[in-house]
């Protein structure tokens, strides 16, 4: 990660693990603690693979930032599919439309520092991801 | 007993014994790829792999959280080394090469359950030990395969989405697979199927699911865990799932997943100290 930013593309199922990778790789960077980086990786894979089975595919980028002396890693994942209509309803656990647990996105979001979600119709979903070093 | 049979000790006094179960294993397993990978090829892998851990584990791999990378183990790096370079070239994936090195556990086993039979505390001991080093031995194996694959083209990377897990008998009524990978792909159904197919087999009363080598526990994961221990269940056996650190602790907490019902347990030899307590073997959990 040379300049600090990775892209993955999310078309399939092997991408979600690509994914994990990059968010893995960006976390062992910054030097997070082991704890916080494996809460890391797994949000990225609910939102990646949300993106894959929801979201008709789309992209991760990853990016290093640096704020206050601490280093954090930013992934913002986006797709082009139908959106959610619901977002509150989808954050709830135990709510899943497919075959899931229901638990990915609200499990996501209690993993990681910042979360933000936009969705709409037109745009598909946008997943803000976020968690510093320490 | 005339000397303490170790993990270390079978690997250097039964080396041919272990070089010919695994060489059978590999053939019964379909991991051999003679398609890809010669047997003269393969064997002459197998003895060069075998001949470079008998000259290093026994003295390097007793320290606790031993660590491959470690200057010592350098003879078993350079052996995998050649092996990857080897099947990188012949096209072999990431868990065929997993499998190929796995399989090194029933020959292991069932040399240390013949040795050791009478004694269970000290069965289990090896059996954990073995485990720790063939595990060790697989995950650099296809860390290694997939970096060689990655230079050639990057893409690659995804091949670690196939979980490899070989199912091993290791007591009468005891079965156990070792989940290395990731389970995205296809392949989670082939595991949960594998585990049933041995149970029925080897008329298993337990089943051991060593999660050590899954680095992410994420809610597809702890579905297929779910279904996996209900299927176990509805066939009358119990499932113990092992090689939950606490980190992966913590994070299924925060996603809010619950195991119910499932036993835990946090490593392979508390695992396996349950299940000899459940079928009446005494060892003693502590
Ligand atoms: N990117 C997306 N695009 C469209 N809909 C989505 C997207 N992400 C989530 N959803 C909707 O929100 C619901 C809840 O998502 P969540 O990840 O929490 O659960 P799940 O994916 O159904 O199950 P789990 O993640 O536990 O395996 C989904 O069932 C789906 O209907
Ligand atoms: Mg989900």
């Amino acid at each position: 990660m040379e300049d600090g930013r990775t892209a993955v593309t999310l078309a399939s199922a092997q991408d979600v693990a690509y994914a994990r990778e990059a968010a893995k790789r960006a976390m062992t960077e910054i030097g997070a603690s082991t704890v916080r980086r494996t809460k890391f990786v797994t949000a990225v894979s609910e939102i990646a693979r949300n993106a894959v089975i929801y979201g008709r595919g789309g992209r991760i980028v990853f990016e290093i930032r640096e704020q206050g002396g601490v280093r954090s890693v930013v992934a913002e994942c986006s797709d082009r599919g139908p959106g959610i209509a619901d977002v509150a309803m989808a954050l709830t656990d135990g709510y899943s439309t497919g075959k899931g647990l229901g638990r990915g996105l609200g499990g996501a979001k209690r993993l990681v520092d910042r979360f933000e979600i936009r969705s709409s119709e037109t745009t598909g979903t946008v997943v803000i991801l976020e968690s510093r070093a320490r | 007993m005339a000397k303490e049979v170790t993990t270390g000790s079978v690997l250097v006094e039964d080396f041919d014994r272990v070089l010919s179960g695994w060489l059978k294993v590999q053939a019964s397993e379909n991991v051999k790829r003679t398609d890809l990978v010669s047997a003269k090829e393969s064997e002459k892998q197998s003895r060069d792999l075998l001949a470079a851990l008998a000259d290093v584990a026994p003295e390097a791999a007793t320290a606790d959280g031993f660590d491959l990378s470690d200057a010592q183990w350098a003879p078993v790096r350079e052996a995998l080394e050649e092996i990857a370079e080897n099947r990188t070239e012949r096209g072999v994936s990431a868990a065929e090469m997993g499998w190929f090195i796995a399989s090194l556990k029933q020959p292991f086993f069932e040399i240390l359950h013949e040795e050791l039979g009478e004694t269970s505390a000290e069965l289990m001991r090896e059996i954990w030990s073995a485990t720790r080093i063939v595990d060790q031995v697989a995950l650099y194996a296809i860390e290694t395969l997939v970096q060689k694959r990655e230079a050639i083209i990057e893409r690659q990377r995804g091949e670690m989405t196939e979980v490899s897990a070989p199912v091993v008998k290791i007591w009468d009524r005891i079965v156990t697979v070792p989940l290395i990978g990731t389970l995205d792909s296809f392949r989670a159904q082939t595991v949960m199927e594998n585990l049933l197919d041995a149970i029925v087999q080897w008329e298993a009363e337990i089943a051991i699911i060593d999660i050590t080598g899954v680095s992410t526990v994420d809610t597809l994961v702890a579905q297929h865990l779910l279904k996996t221990a209900s299927a176990v269940r509805l066939m009358g056996s119990e499932c113990v799932i092992c090689g939950i650190s606490p980190k992966i602790a913590q994070t299924v907490v925060n996603l809010g997943v619950d195991l119910p019902n499932i036993t835990t347990r946090v490593d392979l030899q508390s695992g396996l100290a349950y299940a000899f307590r459940r079928i009446g073997v005494a060892a003693g959990e502590r």
